[in-house]
């Protein structure tokens, strides 16, 4: 059988070293009405004939290009170097557990610390935490740190936030009592004014006023932010805001249908101690020699136990450490050049769509990143026509907001080369 | 060894990577984006060649113990081996490249992947529906919790207290408190198993669930489960399986014939997929009939042989995390579940078992046992005989690392002083398990012998013992804004604090 390792003779030594007879010896403790005749599954198969049945799978989905994705919503195509997959797929880092030994985890914890330290330079804000699951969880969590900074039970909800955020936030925060409220005029109840930059339907919105209207209200202002775009567009720490949190997808991460990717967290000094899940530290031993540990254990569960921060535990590691890959390779200037490849395109496209019959920019006056909305004659057949010729067409996002009736979403990166834009222009003006 | 910090190697002019221009003409973000909105100082990220990049994260990885390498005894974790072929199947552009909002007749392929995952948990755990939505263990826990939350409210019932035994995993209680439950502690036994009489104490109509790990987090079977289902359901309350021991029960027996009504598994633990450092793994849950109304949405349906998902779920605790799950992480247990099939789970699982118990055997030469056997897949070990010597469990530990073992879980669970636990999975063979008796054999011996020394290693890794106390102390004069250095990040020397403008 495939993995296992022991022998029948070996089998039968161990057993006798233990001084049984049989492995039923070992299960006297499972009481004979529990133990169950044989497992409803079929047996096994050769690793070819797994293969063969798992790729049988994958061929049954339809892989549209990179370059003919116009499609986003959450989760972007991006140029992603051989180097993240070269680090992430070295067994030193995908087969170890959680550093608790840091003696024996120097390389784990050093790529946190170093994605910390990357996250915190992106956002602009002090501290940034080792990962968390995606960006919904990530919305989530900000805001049970803002309920429990300011003891407040109402969160508010500026703007167009990622639909599944939002129902992310509206779980977790029912569990905790906190009343979730669409709007952005904070009151004395408000624990945080919470919004997406840029939102949801790629637009860019009035942080700053958003973040000067929480703080009036003695309320935190948290940010969902958008990690390419900060190249371009003012961080967080610039405009005040206290948390910023994020989906890192788009920092080398395969779409993978939704996951696995990793969410991040930031925040002001004044707020550190309130932060889910893993930090860490620089420390020394005792010859002086610098190394990296788990800091801050006392805000996390298995030593507050009900009292913790957060009950995260596992957190998203190895995708962490993908985006540190991610954003090592590109460095400032090659993340700029990202970042404004992705603008010029989009900028490009929402010029060349909006010259299409009956077609129009959804929220002409505000400015938009690498996503924008566009107002469209009937949605379903359009993006119908292009998926025949291999293309994922925009996002309907009436299926969320009712209100946007017709709306369809764009998204361009560096991937969409000028002549994936030609094709799509030529299947919708044919 | 140390390897300098990205940050500290970067150089100014170090050449950047080559990338596609915008070759297109449109107006670019100072031409369109007001000052206000555009960033006014780049961020300080390094600047490294791709070689130097290459070797830097190489050299980080050799800083590592892992599977790959290394025995990794870490009790209650189940450090299995990460079959490749899991890796391979993950990283088929046919899963790897599908996007999350693509028409679902053009994702057949991946939710039918989810979908017989979801009946291969079923058989295993014997429940009737499970959600792949949670994103790890603890994720799953709270999950569960919502459910039976909302599954009383449904009944008009307002059950505000959780029972989770002493010797339970922290993420057990966290869980409890975010899901506005009050946490009530029951005892465990003198042999280590939950005490009977304490749970019925501690039972009443205010209690929605009791918590429970089986094997416990000792490593034994609870044997009186059967009559713990009838205390918890006599009065109404709910059965939850912590599935973190999962590993002693493939194809042996079920959770779900024990009178659970929820249980969560953990992929990365029982099912193969690699732990990565600290995640991503996932942690699906699984349900009993009366619980199903509630599973977050959506769900994978089959009908007429098409797969989809079912969003109109009006009963439903709602969305748990973004899209459908760690898709990646499904591909792999799956692929490990064909693979092994109901013979290979059923054998691995007894294998775990044996496996434990042979190396208990061992140890048990020179480490006194927490409990009497036989164990599951794990055993707990004490160094409290060692303490007069001024020898911990933490010492043992450190000195493995200087064997080339990784370290069993220490000081876990709570309820045994200088607790080692120990599992050493049915993916280790018997040379390394006998080599492992040994190694503690010798350091009993030295740490008896002279145990001084032992508190000087390890002395082979990168660096000794780290002083978490003193990076603390730091921290602190940080957060109370007596210093500059966060410690918790990396600061050019001499640079300003990053402040939030006021």
């Amino acid at each position: 059988m495939p993995y296992l390792v022991h022998s029948a003779e070996d089998r039968a030594s161990m057993l006798a070293t233990i001084g049984v007879k049989s492995m039923d010896d070992l299960l006297v403790d499972i009481p004979e009405s529990l133990r169950l005749k044989a497992l409803n599954l079929p047996d096994g198969l050769s690793e070819f004939e797994t293969m063969a049945h798992v790729s049988s799978l994958a061929a049954q989905n339809r892989l549209y290009p990179d370059r003919l994705t116009f499609r986003g919503g959450g989760v972007y195509r991006r140029f992603i170097p051989a180097a993240v997959a070269a680090v992430t797929s070295k067994p030193e880092f995908y087969t170890a557990y959680t550093p608790y030994q840091p003696e024996a985890s120097q390389g784990t914890l050093q790529a946190i610390y170093e994605f910390q330290t990357l996250i915190a330079e992106l956002t602009a804000l002090d501290v940034s935490n080792a990962s968390l699951y995606d960006g919904a969880t990530a919305v989530a969590e900000a805001a049970m740190m803002a309920h429990i900074h300011t003891e407040r039970n109402e969160v508010l909800v500026a703007g167009y936030l990622h639909p599944e955020y939002m129902d992310v936030l509206r779980v977790f925060s029912e569990g905790r009592g906190i009343k979730v409220r669409k709007g952005s005029e904070p009151n004395a109840k408000t624990a945080a004014v919470i919004f997406q930059q840029p939102d949801f339907l790629g637009l860019l919105v009035d942080v700053r006023g958003l973040t000067e209207a929480a703080h009036r209200a003695g309320a935190l202002a948290i940010a969902c932010v958008d990690p390419i775009s900060l190249a371009i567009v003012a961080p967080p720490g610039e405009y005040g805001a206290d948390i910023a949190v994020g989906e890192g997808q788009q920092l080398g991460l395969q779409p993978s249908y939704g996951g696995p990717h990793v969410g991040f967290i930031a925040c002001r000094r004044e707020l550190v101690r309130r932060l889910p899940g893993r930090l860490v530290g620089s420390a020394e031993d005792a010859l002086g020699r610098r190394g990296f540990v788990l800091a801050l254990a006392a805000r996390e569960q298995h030593i507050r136990r009900e009292k913790a921060t957060s009950n995260i535990c596992t957190n998203h590691s190895l995708c962490a450490l993908a985006a540190s890959v991610y954003i090592t390779y590109m460095g400032p200037d090659g993340l700029h050049q990202i970042a404004d490849v992705s603008f010029r395109r989009a900028h490009a496209l929402a010029e060349r769509l909006g010259r299409l019959p009956g077609w129009e920019r959804a929220f002409p006056e505000r400015e938009f990143v690498s996503e924008f909305p566009m107002r469209v004659p009937n949605a379903p057949a359009m993006l119908r026509k292009l998926a025949r010729k291999g293309i994922l067409g925009g996002l309907n996002v009436q299926r969320w907001f009712r209100e946007l009736k017709g709306v369809v979403t764009f998204t361009c990166t560096e991937v969409n080369d000028p002549s994936a834009i030609d094709e799509l222009m030529g299947v919708l003006e044919s | 060894m140390t390897e300098p910090l990205s940050f500290e190697s970067s150089r100014p002019d170090a050449p950047g990577p080559r990338l596609p221009a915008a070759a297109v003409s449109a107006p670019g973000p100072l031409d369109l984006l007001p000052k206000e909105a555009r960033r006014a100082t780049p961020p300080g990220l390094p600047r490294l060649s791709e070689p130097e990049i290459m070797r830097h994260y190489s050299r980080l990885a050799s800083m590592n113990y892992s599977i790959s390498e290394q025995f990794y005894p870490l009790g209650s974790c189940t450090m299995k081996y990460n079959p490749v072929a899991n890796e391979a199947a993950a990283a088929m552009p046919g899963f790897a490249g599908l996007h999350p909002y693509q028409p679902e007749k053009t994702a057949q392929g991946a939710l039918e992947l989810m979908w017989r995952l979801e009946q291969a948990l079923c058989a295993v755990v014997g429940v009737e529906r499970v959600t792949l939505q949670p994103a790890a263990g603890a994720h799953g826990e709270w999950t569960a919790l919502r459910m039976i939350q909302a599954y009383q409210h449904s009944r008009g019932e307002h059950r505000d207290e959780v029972l989770v035994p002493d010797s339970a995993h922290g993420t057990n209680p966290a869980s409890a408190a975010l899901s506005g439950f009050k946490v009530v502690e029951v005892k465990s036994g003198s042999d280590g198993r939950l005490h009977l009489a304490d749970l019925a104490s501690k039972l009443s109509p205010k209690t929605a669930a009791l918590m429970l790990t089986n094997p416990n987090t000792l490593g034994l079977f609870e044997r009186e489960i059967l009559d713990i289902a009838n205390l918890v359901h006599e009065i109404g309350a709910m059965l939850y399986y912590d599935g973190a021991n999962l590993n002693a029960f493939m194809g042996i027996c079920r959770p779900g014939d024990m009178g659970f009504d929820a249980v969560h598994m953990n992929l990365h633990k029982t099912f193969t997929t690699p732990h990565g450092g600290g995640g991503p793994g996932a942690g699906p849950v699984g349900v009993k009939a009366e619980l199903v109304p509630f599973l977050p949405a959506p769900t994978v349906e089959r009908s007429n042989g098409h797969f989809s998902l079912d969003f109109k779920r009006p009963q439903s605790i709602g969305r748990v995390r973004s899209f459908y799950g760690n898709f990646g992480m499904l591909v792999r247990a799956y692929t490990y579940i064909v693979a092994m099939g109901g013979d290979g789970l059923t054998q691995a699982s007894k294998d775990a078992v044996l496996s434990a118990n042979y190396l208990r055997t061992l140890v048990a030469e020179d480490l006194h046992m927490a409990h009497d056997g036989p164990c599951m897949h794990e055993f707990v070990a004490s160094a409290e005989q060692l303490s007069h010597d001024g020898v911990r469990a933490l010492d043992i530990a450190k000195a493995l690392l200087d064997r080339d073992f990784y370290a069993p879980t220490i000081y876990f669970p709570l309820v045994v002083p200088e607790a080692i636990m120990v599992e050493p999975t049915e993916t280790e063979n018997k040379a390394t398990l006998d080599a492992f008796a040994k190694a503690i054999k010798e350091i009993v011996a030295e740490a008896r012998a002279n145990p001084q020394a032992i508190h000087e290693e390890p002395r082979k890794l990168p660096v000794g013992r780290l002083d978490d106390v003193a990076a603390a102390r730091r921290i602190n004069t940080y957060l109370l804004g007596r210093s500059d250095d966060p410690v918790l990040r990396w600061k050019p020397p001499g640079r300003a604090p990053v402040e939030a403008p006021v």
